[in-house]
């Protein structure tokens, strides 16, 4: 078999075999339509019960403020119109960050052209909201607050307490796209005064094209997809339930091995920052050192582009992706990378390694082989390298 | 990466295997061109001997794939011609030659072109001489050496 190293986790993850084993009679023997009166279908319905109560203690919820949708996408949709439009005749202002994804930026475009208003806050060279800047930006309009529990590009986790408790003290509905903490780390909606919560299936080993909204009991949110009465009636289509089946079956593994697989892939992770930063010089790393998940790293290496150094990594059977996998195809860098203060150029060159628990050492040590390798010879075919090394001649000749 | 895989063979082969890679001491002509905040700089170096043909061109280029083997082609197709020759290596020859490019990748082929344009200019300005239909290529701004000041390197 040829060789691959999967290091591109947080763009999607392996369906665990469990997890497609507890999925697989829901397509084939248990079809029936958990909406519909008899017990064939009533056997799905209880499953699904069970698997929602699964999904809402990992985030100290309650399996009734659980509402699936297909994935992380439509759940920032959803959170993002639904409130803009329940509330609109008590204010028109949202407050989100500069480095969300883009289901969440373009959403906000979206509702500007609808006549609201967005603050995008500045985040600092880490990646961090400032919740002092946070408080600042709230206004008598403002009606929502969407921040995200983790970023996916440089893996920066945010202050989300912090963030959920400054919400909570002005009563402004806070909102938190989770989609890459959710499983890795610790979620306490309770405790963090998160009022809604965006969740995906398939970054945690479960299936793809399932995911949740979490919206807390009383929260005034208009439903998203109009049609049947699924999910109380708030978001209409036959429920997915081998999608549900899987994601409760991914959640309960995550849960379970949450602190052993953080351990595992932190020391992985940093064996490979310490590793790039020491032995390739004009390496940087991105995001914040010890504030991110476990399984990110990014990198900028000077003088170098992302993709020329992507497709060297791909011919050496490593995965990697440069900014976020939804970037591609735009010639834009990431937004995240600018928004940290990264200019152009260096932001073009970012590539983006993030780990799971099947990830070994001998992964990281060929990959921080062949990015040796990679980068040399990038470098050699660089003129901006050359342009440095010349000035550098220069210098300790004068 | 989507672009990527639309990449054709001859394009992934200059890529992989670029031709005249490479700096020179005294070159006829050099050129640099391209933007940072696209992410492609070209820089192409032309030795060209007292008949006005090309004989020697190599490059270096801090891009995409796409910008490597578009570099790589353009010195290939420049090699042997006159100089009035080269400067007819359009943008859409090098593509043709490399068996086309991603919509998206076009402006990679432009940068070649460019690239040659600029190596000519200097050649011209060098040796005080006019080339038919050559204009004067833009450089753009690099903000990357404040930003590295910033920080201290
Ligand atoms: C932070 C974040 N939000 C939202 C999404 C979109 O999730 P989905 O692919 O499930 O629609 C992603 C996936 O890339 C993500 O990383």
């Amino acid at each position: 078999m040829e060789k691959r190293i999967y290091l591109d986790n947080a763009a999607t993850t392996r369906v665990l075999p469990e997890v497609f084993e507890t999925m697989k009679p829901f397509f084939t023997e248990e079809y029936g339509n958990p909406s519909s009166a008899y017990e064939f279908s009533g056997r799905v319905a209880n499953r699904i019960a069970e698997a929602t109560e699964e999904i809402a203690k990992l985030i100290n919820a309650k399996a009734k403020e659980i509402y699936f949708t297909s994935g992380g996408s439509e759940s920032d949709n959803w959170a993002l119109k639904g409130v803009a439009d329940a509330l609109k005749s008590k204010g028109n202002h949202i407050i989100t960050s500069k480095i969300e994804h883009h289901a969440i930026l373009h959403t906000c475009e979206y509702l500007e052209k609808q006549g609201y208003e967005v603050t995008y806050l500045d985040v600092d060279e880490n990646g961090l909201v400032d919740p002092a800047a946070l408080e600042k930006a709230i206004r008598p309009e403002t009606i929502l607050i969407s921040v995200m529990f983790a970023n996916n590009e440089i893996g920066t986790i945010e202050p989300i307490a912090k963030i959920g408790e400054i919400a909570h003290k002005h009563g402004i509905y806070f909102h938190t796209d989770a989609v890459q903490a959710f499983g890795h780390v610790p979620i306490d909606v309770e405790a963090m005064h998160i009022d809604m919560l965006s969740a995906s299936g398939h970054k945690i080993n479960g299936p793809k094209g399932i995911g949740l909204l979490y919206i807390r009991t009383g929260t005034k949110i208009s439903n998203f997809i109009h049609g049947g009465a699924q999910e109380r009636g708030r978001r209409a289509g036959t429920t997915n339930a081998p999608g549900i089946l899987g994601f409760s079956k991914a959640v309960s593994i995550a849960s379970e091995k949450m602190d052993e697989r953080t351990a595992h892939e932190t020391k992985l992770r940093d064996r490979l920052i310490e590793r790039v930063l020491s032995e390739i010089p004009h390496s940087r790393l991105n995001g914040h050192r010890e504030n991110r998940l476990s399984n990110n790293t990014n990198f900028c290496f000077r003088f170098i582009e992302g993709e020329s150094l992507l497709i060297l990594l791909d011919k050496k059977g490593i995965c990697a992706s440069s900014g976020s996998a939804c970037t591609s195809g735009s010639l834009d860098p990431s937004h995240v990378l600018l928004a940290i203060g990264l200019p152009h150029e260096i932001a073009h060159g970012s590539v983006r390694f993030t780990l799971s628990e099947e990830t070994t050492e001998e992964d990281i040590d060929y990959t921080v082989e062949s990015l040796k390798q990679i980068v040399e010879r990038l470098r050699s075919m660089s003129p901006l390298y050359e342009d440095f090394v010349k000035k550098e001649k220069l210098s300790k000749v004068h | 990466m989507s672009q990527v895989t639309e990449y054709s063979e001859k394009l992934m082969d200059h890529f992989m295997n670029p031709r005249n890679v490479g700096e020179m001491e005294n070159p006829s002509g050099v050129g640099t061109v391209g933007n940072a905040k696209c992410g492609d700089i070209m820089r192409m170096y032309l030795d060209i001997d007292e008949n006005r043909v090309v004989k020697e061109a190599k490059f270096k280029t801090f891009g995409c794939g796409a910008a490597v083997a578009t570099s790589s082609m353009a010195t290939e197709l420049v090699k042997g011609k006159t100089v009035q020759e080269a400067l007819e290596v359009t943008n859409k020859a090098v593509m043709e030659a490399l068996d086309g490019l991603p919509p998206v990748k076009i402006h990679c082929s432009l940068l070649a072109e460019e690239a040659i344009h600029a190596a000519l200019w200097d050649y011209a300005k060098k040796n005080d001489i006019v080339i038919e239909g050559l204009k004067e290529p833009v450089n753009d701004i690099d903000e990357t050496e404040e930003f590295y000041k910033m920080q201290g390197e």
